[in-house]
Formats: structure tokens, sequence, C-alpha cells
């Protein structure tokens, strides 16, 4: 994603074969050959970004009450189309065209210019312009998908969607284009690879002012402070939903590379794939060990977020750091989502997946650590980029829920959220013929 | 004639059912229960916060037998259900006024 990865990586390789002369195994393969694995990489791991929207589905399915599951397979599958669109009417070139330092470009409907290509002219680290929408696209609906789950099982369907066009269209793009667009955080050094802050925090600042703005499930908090647990319905599903998130990661970060046409862009993307796969690792492991210490029992469910945190913290740089240095960083993940969870707890924020501990508190980490890493980035510039996107995305996000909170409403009625959102909102069961479904007797 | 009542641990049913049919028992009802005793409840653990489970599962049996096979059955399944453990369950038995088999009429001793 950061966009001067490829060409860093294009000088390398450059460099490399003017080193090596004319050596054959080191040659570089012609441009437009170049031009095709470019675009294959995005078109793959963009694809693979695509699946971890299955991911969050199955995640968030798994951990609210069954009489909610239709609801949130509904809304994942909706906030994924519904970002596509937005970045196609406005997003994109909000972000990405003629941007100016703070903001892109408001013209709207995206559309490809192939024409150079397709006239046989090829510049360095070039793609066609559909698999960078593609591969950008994916991204927002991610950020998107972090909010369904913090908020699940108590806000009304068509408010949240509308909440969904805003983030995509405008909150997400516009402090995307400071970064990734070019403009005054990436002048000022600021490094977010795969969007740690970018995607992850963004999506989890708007689930934070979300969920306290919305207010805590009926029965979650009792009046004497204490926290009623309300365990999700399946916790198979929740795991294979973990796993789905892992496997999409690897397109996430390996092609935020942004390349495949040289050797040194590939072995980077190896990279990659093989330090995000262990932070994952450390996450899981981490929270298991603590919780295991602090519970005396070991929690799946916090495992799955454990693993959800430690790919986030890789995100923001899962190139430079060695295999042990990104177990390290996943597990200082791990270990933040076991102690954030009871945290927003104790201040009565409902957060049902655990979204805001692994997505916000992990993306926060996972951006410091690219100043342990990353020897050119620095604690400055990555505080400013944590800051001030963090500052842009309270800002607004606060300022639309409010605004629909005022008119249209956010939160189901009482008994709608007693009875469930599948049959209040959808007329419908998730399961009918078992446990307490209609069919079941 | 008389109807045993029994509330039992869930996975000892399928013991006290053999322990039945092996005295001649040739007819049971079973149902999956809530309930506690002595036992209480216990705790779960769910994303780091503690919760109470006051009810426990459990399945309910009830048969009903003639006054001569009450004793033999209430020792059969004291003894399949036995764990030792706290949580066994308790067996009630009562006074059992009218049977009828529906497919024939028969009544009472006839009739189970």
């Amino acid at each position: 994603m950061r966009n001067l990865t490829y060409i860093k990586t294009a000088a390398a390789s450059a460099a490399a074969f003017a080193l090596l002369g004319a050596a054959p195994a080191f040659a570089a393969v012609d441009s437009e050959t170049a031009y095709v694995l470019n675009t294959f990489s995005f078109l793959v791991n963009g694809a693979l970004v695509m699946w971890m929207a299955a991911g969050f589905a199955m995640l968030e399915s798994g951990l609210v009450r069954s009489k909610n599951t239709a609801t949130i397979c509904l809304k994942n599958i909706a906030l994924y189309s519904v970002a596509g669109i937005t970045f196609y009417l406005i997003g994109y070139n909000l972000m990405y065209m003629d941007v100016t330092g703070y903001i892109g470009s408001f013209s709207p409907f995206w559309a490809p210019d192939d024409a150079e290509a397709l006239a046989g002219t090829f510049s360095d680290g070039g793609y066609s312009a559909s698999s960078d929408w593609f591969f950008q696209m994916v991204f927002v609906a991610t950020a998107a998908s972090i909010v369904s789950g913090a908020l699940a099982e108590r806000i009304k369907l068509w408010s949240f969607l509308l909440f969904v066009v805003l983030l995509t269209a405008i909150i997400y793009p516009i402090q995307g284009s400071w970064v990734w667009g070019g403009g005054w955080l990436s002048e000022m050094g600021f490094s977010d690879y795969a969007g740690s802050t970018l995607v992850h925090s963004v999506g989890g600042w708007a689930a934070l002012t979300g969920a306290i703005i919305l207010g805590a499930r009926k029965g979650k908090y009792t009046s004497d402070g204490r926290v009623n647990p309300i365990p999700g319905a399946n916790l198979p599903l929740a795991t294979l939903g973990a796993f789905i998130l892992w496997i999409g990661w690897f397109g996430f970060n390996g092609g935020s590379v942004l390349a495949l046409g040289s050797a040194a862009s590939a072995i980077e993307m190896a990279n990659v794939f093989a330090n995000t796969n262990m932070a994952a690792a450390g996450g899981v492991i981490a929270a298991m060990i603590v919780t295991q210490i602090m519970y005396k029992k070991v929690d799946l469910t916090l495992a799955l977020n454990g693993a959800i945190g430690g790919l986030v913290s890789i995100t923001a740089e899962p190139a430079d750091p060695t295999i042990g240095m990104a177990i390290l960083i996943g597990a200082v993940g791990g270990v933040i989502v076991v102690f954030a969870v009871p945290l927003l707890d104790k201040l009565k924020i409902d957060d049902v997946v655990g979204a805001i501990p692994a997505h916000l508190f992990c993306g926060i980490w996972g951006t410091i650590a690219v100043a342990i890493s990353d020897p050119e980035a620095t604690f400055v510039a990555q505080l400013t980029g944590i800051i001030a996107i963090g500052a842009f995305v309270i800002v607004l996000s606060t300022v639309f829920w409010l605004i629909l909170k005022f008119t249209i409403g956010i939160r189901a009625s009482e008994e709608d959220e007693v009875q469930g959102l599948d049959k209040a909102e959808l007329g419908l069961e998730a399961y009918p013929e078992f446990g307490q479904g209609s069919q079941s007797f | 004639m008389k109807l045993v009542m029994a509330v039992i641990k869930p996975f000892k049913l399928d013991e006290v059912r053999d322990a039945l049919t092996s005295i001649g028992v040739d007819g049971l009802t079973a149902t999956e229960v809530k309930g506690y005793g002595r036992q209480k409840g216990h705790t779960e653990i769910y994303r780091g916060a503690e919760y109470a489970i006051s009810f426990l599962p459990k399945i309910k049996i009830e048969v009903a037998v003639k006054e001569d096979l009450a004793e033999r059955v209430v020792e059969a399944i004291a003894s399949a259900a036995k764990t030792g453990q706290i949580g066994d369950g308790k067996i009630f038995v009562f006074d059992l006024m009218n049977v009828v088999r529906i497919r024939t009429g028969e009544t009472d001793a006839d009739a189970l």
C-alpha cells in the first residue's frame, strides 16, 4: 500500500543488477512481464483480502447470539457491497487522485485508464489501473467490517449501512490520502505498510465512537457494576472466521508490497508472508498463556482475538522485522487484547467481538513498533500519524453517529433487541429448526 | 402401582436404562431438565468475565411399575446412577392411581 515501496524495491533491484553486471541469472524481466506480474499480484492478493469479509462474517456470526446471526451475516455482505460502490463513486479519487496534501479530488465515478499500457508503453513498476482499484477497494471494506462486529446485536441495519457509506466514502479516503495518496503524513515520514493505522485503527476508532454513542447491549452490565457475559452462539464458526482472516491477511500484507515484477519484490513478499504468519502465531500463544495465568483457564475467543491482534500489529511493517521480531510484535498484540477486553468492560463499552482491542489498540501498537523495526521510521512521525488520524476519525465519526442518532435513530427498540434482530428486522431466523427455533417442535 | 421419578446426571442415562431393562422394566420416559440441589450451580468464564450457571442440566426419568417391582427399580437406579460425587441426583416414588394404554383401552396393571 505505501506508495514508496515499489520505487524503493525497483531501485534496489536496479542497483543489484548494476553490481552484478549482465549475469543472466539476475537479468530483470522485461517491463511488460513485470507489468503482468504486478497486476497478477494485485488481483490474487486482492481476492485474498476480499475473503477476509467472509472471515469477519464468520467470526461475528460465532460471537453473537443465534437470534442475531442472520442479521450479522446480512450486514457483512451488505457492507462489503456498499464499500465497493462508494469507493467507485468518490472514494478512490478522493484518496488517490491529485492529492494536495490533505485531500484528493472530489470528481465522481472512477474509471480505469490503461491507454499507455495498451499502446505498449510500460512504466517502471506499472500495473493495470483496475487491479490497483480492486486491491484498494477491498481494504476499505475491511475497515467497515471492523465496525459491524463491535456494534452487533443492537444497531439498526439501515442506520449501520448509512454509517458505512459515510465511513467508506468520506472518512477512510480522506485520511488515506494523507499517507497512501502521498499527502502530508507521508511527506513527514509516517510509515504504515499495509494499514495498522489507516485501515485497522480507522475501523477501530469508528467502532469505539459508535459503541459509546450506541450503548451496551441490554443486560450486559448490571446496575451494581458487574459484567454479565453474553456468550457467543457458535465457537467453531468464530474459529473458522479467525482462520479465514489469517489466510486473507497474506493478501492484505503480501499484496501491499505493490509489486511482483522482480526477484527483490518476490523476496519481500515472501518475507511479508512469513512475518505475517508468525506474528499471528505469537498473538495466539501470548493470549493463551496470559489467559491461563489470569483466569486459570485458556479462553478460546481471546486466543482468536490474539491471532487478529498479532496480525494487526505486524501490518504496519511486515517486511523489515526478522521472524523472531515478528513473533514478538504479534505476541505483544496478543497481550494487549487480553488486557483491553476487560478494560473496555470496566468502562461499560460493549464490544461484542473484541474489534476495538484487536484492531484499534493493536493498530496503535503496530504503528509505533515500526519505529523499532524500521530504522527509517521515527517515533515522532509515527505518533503524529496515529494522533492526527485518530483525532480526524473520532471527530468525524462522532458527528456522523450523532446525526444518525438524532435523525433516523441507531438503536433497535428494547423489544426488538430482546426478540432478536433476525425476527425484528429480517423476519426470519438463522436456525428455525434448532433450539428455540419456531420449527423445532 | 408406583411411579418412580428420578433426576440423574445426563451421562448416566444409558447405564440406568440398561439396569432397568435387566430387571424387567420395559418402558421409560426421559426428559432433559435443569435444576440444582446441594451441588448448586457452577461458574463459567467468557472473555475474562465469570458468570454463574445456577441451573445445571440433568435428565429426569419416569418409570411406572407394579407395586412389587418398585423397590428393585429404586435400587437399580440408585446403583446405576451413582458416582459418589455431589450432584448424582434424587429418586422420588409416588403412588400411581390409574394407567390407561391408549391403543387398546387396557387399564392399570394390564396397561403397564
